[in-house]
């Protein structure tokens, strides 16, 4: 294998382990703060005892996403030096940014939170933990908008042989950056809420088994509840947002869309394809080709779903092609913005095959879909069986469920981002730098397998501690605490530890 | 403002961040490395990663604030060193990737060998960090050699390590113990406190002459004009500040190593903080304009052609201007808020203590 594929590989793994540690962090500082919110109105030390129990579990996941962050800040320098040097002057804006203000907030804020119990009165403290909040939602922020120029390049001019900014704000109003912001905070908060329906709901199921009444059943019942409401909430918008994406992608990524509907031939009244084998393999002239084996299609959903209009001309990716090989990239109407515009020529002689891999695009688009909604009836059966005062039943359906149940939302989120990425094969910036040109030409395959072997040991090591913690943790009692008091004693033990 | 008044200002800023990731971070990594010296019972050990438990994280939120706005500021830069120190970097991720496991998860499960372990992790991870570090800004002073167009860095692996690289390297492990050890003084009390006292006697003139032989060599070997992009003043300002980081340096070990009643170890910290300012101030002077590259006849680099355009420069100095003063106060602050000396006396049970005392119960 060749550096370029390998540093493919490498940036795919690193990202996708890194985003495990995410929608959890986004989603569960919220609640965490919210809790402790919770537990000062009320004075009820229970909400206390909850708001420690989730936040070890929130500490365990931020602590594994602040490690394994450090290299996506490296990474783009190490792998992909000529993708740095291209964009840097605008996408290193929004990423050093991202750095400058959220992570010094994140960071700060989340120290004096932990170490903070008996050092700050108890409203700073539960403000600290919103400020932690806040700084990761921030961090989506800059980070999505860094993302978006790369699907979609806008704000930017092409100048002494690289892209340079323009106009900032357009970073913030670029179409897919205000459909992907909501659709990425609605999914960190509903793993954020499978976490609480989970866990809370398995301590339910595992008392239920036992026979016994659990001693904080009350308390369980109503974090469970509170988790599934932030669930099915959080999955409005992503399902709305979700929608707004499709359209915006029809717009600006026709081959994505296609690519992951399968949809080889132009289509009027286009169906959605719920089942479907596609093989693809390159020409003589080196131009993808793609085949249907079958497909099975649910008639107009899919016209629906990229245009709100069931009847809708949705293209294919044939015609795409070869729209693509007589008059390059542009979106659905014609149009391309100004970095596109100026560096078409450079394209030219390039040869970009403009298909990405549609098994990929197809399933990973599913599979979202799929695990979100799994997430999403997870939440609704438990407000069903919760209403009335009642608790998840002790059987297996019901422990195994809950059990996976946090893991839902996460692996979608992991599918979405596969599909955003892959999606947009060819391109590292859509319509302008091909893949294989942005990699570092200094650095060897060797090089980038070392890097590889040494990372997959670590990030393999980490992922059974992580595990082993989590479950460790999940499993314990709702811990025993009393009321946080200030300035104690310069002798007394301090209100934690490492 | 003029072009080329942005790429210097921006060099100085990335200079600030740097040193501000050193000087922080610095003591952090004194403090992992220490481990074995000062933290070998448990308890006090437990102490030593307290003192710097609630502040190790934004600290080293310096270092990614030097990458990501190297990145906006000079793509040229961030590319050329990222790329060109390939291996070194690679070794430095290793270590703060299993450094940042280790603080967070040691006291997480009641087990003696798993605490044991993971602070051998950190130590080790501190230990490789500030050996690359120390190695790769000593290659910086030096120049890299670079190649090509675009620009890439051609020296191998292996021949960074050459004696003045080493050097660094050695240097920047002895001098962040001393400075993690004065931090620890002024930071805990009792044992912790003097065992700490007694590291920074025996480590603090070893530092001390490992920063004049770098100083001296770095000054004779590397001089200043060796870099054309500086005037005739260069050569003074880089003696100054290697002679402010030698005075300051010798200033904090002659504070602290006192007799108790005159020990200072404010001072003291002060000086070794100095001395680490001071000596990347002295690597960043020599890097001005080559940004520590020395590119083969023929081939162009330099801060010029790898910062970004005006505009984008512009728009990072506003926001640096409004962002930095809120970064520092929040800093500040909360160092305030745990500035309280820490000893064993304030270490709550040992999650394997604590495990215990709940089976008998």
């Amino acid at each position: 294998m060749d550096a370029q594929v390998l540093a493919r590989w490498q940036f795919g793994i690193t990202t996708v382990y890194h985003f495990f540690f995410v929608p959890v962090t986004l989603g569960t500082a919220w609640i965490v703060a919210i809790l402790e919110t919770r537990w000062r109105r009320t004075g009820d030390i229970q909400w206390l005892r909850m708001t420690k129990f989730f936040a070890k579990l929130f500490l365990i996941n931020f602590a594994a996403g602040v490690a394994t962050g450090i290299v996506q800040e490296f990474q783009f320098g190490m792998n992909w030096s000529e993708y740095s040097r291209f964009v840097g002057d605008v996408f290193g804006v929004p990423l050093a940014l991202e750095a400058l203000i959220a992570f010094f907030f994140e960071s700060t804020f989340i120290g004096l939170w932990i170490f903070g119990w008996d050092k700050l009165g108890p409203r700073t403290h539960n403000l600290m933990m919103y400020f932690v909040a806040l700084g990761s939602t921030l961090s989506a922020a800059f980070i999505l908008a860094a993302n978006c120029f790369m699907q979609n390049p806008v704000g930017a001019t092409y100048n002494n042989g690289r892209a340079e900014l323009i106009d900032f704000g357009e970073l913030f109003t670029n179409p897919f950056f205000l459909v992907t912001f909501p659709h990425q905070i609605g999914a960190g908060l509903m793993a954020g809420g499978s976490l609480l329906v989970g866990i809370a709901g398995w301590k339910l199921a595992q008392a239920a088994k036992e026979s016994t009444d659990h001693p904080d059943a009350d308390v369980l019942r109503r974090t469970a509840r509170m988790g599934a409401w932030t669930l099915l909430a959080a999955t409005l918008v992503v399902f709305g947002s979700g929608h707004a994406q499709a359209q915006v992608e029809a717009e600006f990524q026709p081959m994505k869309l296609a690519a992951s509907e399968g949809l080889i031939e132009t289509t009027n009244a286009a169906g959605f394809s719920i089942v479907g084998i596609f093989t693809q393999q390159r020409n003589a002239e080196g131009i993808t080709e793609v085949h249907e084996v079958f497909s099975w299609e649910v008639p107009y959903v899919l016209s629906f779903l990229a245009f709100n209009d069931p009847n809708a001309e949705v293209k294919g990716i044939a015609d795409l092609t070869n729209e693509y090989l007589t008059s390059g990239y542009q979106n659905v109407n014609g149009e391309t913005t100004r970095l596109q515009k100026e560096f078409v020529s450079e394209l030219d002689t390039l040869g970009v095959d403009p298909v990405p891999n549609v098994m990929m695009s197809y399933y990973s688009f599913r599979l979202m879909i799929g695990l979100g909604s799994l997430a999403a009836l997870g939440g609704l059966a438990m407000l069903w069986v919760t209403r009335k005062g009642g608790a998840p039943k002790a059987n297996k359906v019901w422990r195994i469920g809950l059990g996976v149940l946090p893991f839902l939302p996460v692996l979608g989120n992991s599918f979405g981002w596969i599909l955003t990425e892959m999606g947009r094969q060819p391109w590292v910036v859509y319509g302008v730098l091909p893949t294989w040109m942005a990699v570092s030409p200094n650095v060897s395959a060797g090089e980038v397998l070392a890097s590889m072997a040494a990372f997959g040991l670590v990030y393999g090591i980490i992922a059974v501690i992580v595990l082993k913690l989590f479950f460790v943790h999940a499993a314990k009692d709702l811990p025993e605490v009393t009321e946080p008091t200030l300035d104690k004693h310069p002798d007394a033990p301090i209100s934690f530890a490492y | 403002m003029s072009h080329e008044t942005l790429i210097t200002i921006w060099f100085l800023l990335e200079a600030v961040l740097w040193i501000g990731f050193f000087f922080l971070e610095g003591f952090d990594f004194g403090v992992a490395m220490l481990y074995p010296v000062i933290g070998r019972d448990p308890r006090e050990r437990r102490v030593m990663i307290n003192a710097i438990g609630p502040t190790w994280d934004a600290n080293e939120v310096w270092l990614i604030a030097a990458g990501g706005a190297m990145f906006a500021a000079f793509p040229g830069w961030y590319s050329a060193l990222f790329a060109g120190l390939y291996l070194p970097l690679l070794l430095v991720l290793l270590g703060l990737i299993v450094r940042a496991i280790s603080f967070e998860y040691r006291a997480l499960m009641p087990d003696d060998n798993w605490r044991d372990s993971f602070d051998w992790c950190s130590t080790i991870g501190s230990l490789i960090v500030s050996l690359v570090f120390g190695v790769g800004f000593a290659n910086m002073w030096i120049g890299m050699p670079m190649a090509g167009d675009p620009a890439y860095v051609t020296s191998s692996f292996w021949s960074l390590f050459s004696p003045f690289g080493l050097l660094g390297g050695i240097l920047a492990v002895a001098l962040f113990m001393v400075h993690g050890a004065v931090f620890l003084s002024l930071k805990t009390s009792g044992e912790v406190r003097e065992k700490a006292n007694r590291v920074v006697k025996a480590l603090g003139p070893v530092a001390l002459l490992l920063l004049v032989a770098f100083i001296v060599i770095g000054n004779i070997a590397y001089p200043a004009s060796d870099n054309p992009f500086l005037g005739d003043g260069a050569t003074m300002a880089m003696w100054i500040t290697g002679v402010v980081c030698v005075v300051a340096l010798g200033f904090a070990v002659v504070m602290h190593n006192r007799q108790d009643p005159w020990r200072r170890e404010g001072l003291a910290f002060l000086g070794t903080g100095a001395a680490i300012i001071a000596l990347f101030a002295s690597h960043f002077i020599k890097m001005y304009g080559t940004l520590g590259f020395a590119p083969a006849p023929g081939t162009e680099f330099n801060a010029g052609v790898a910062a970004s355009s005006q505009a984008t420069l512009s728009l990072m100095s506003m926001a640096a201007l409004v962002i930095m003063p809120i970064v520092l106060a929040c800093t500040a602050w909360s160092y305030t808020v745990f500035r309280r000396r820490l000893s064993v006396r304030n270490m709550p049970p040992e999650p394997s203590e604590a495990a215990e005392v709940l089976a008998k119960s």
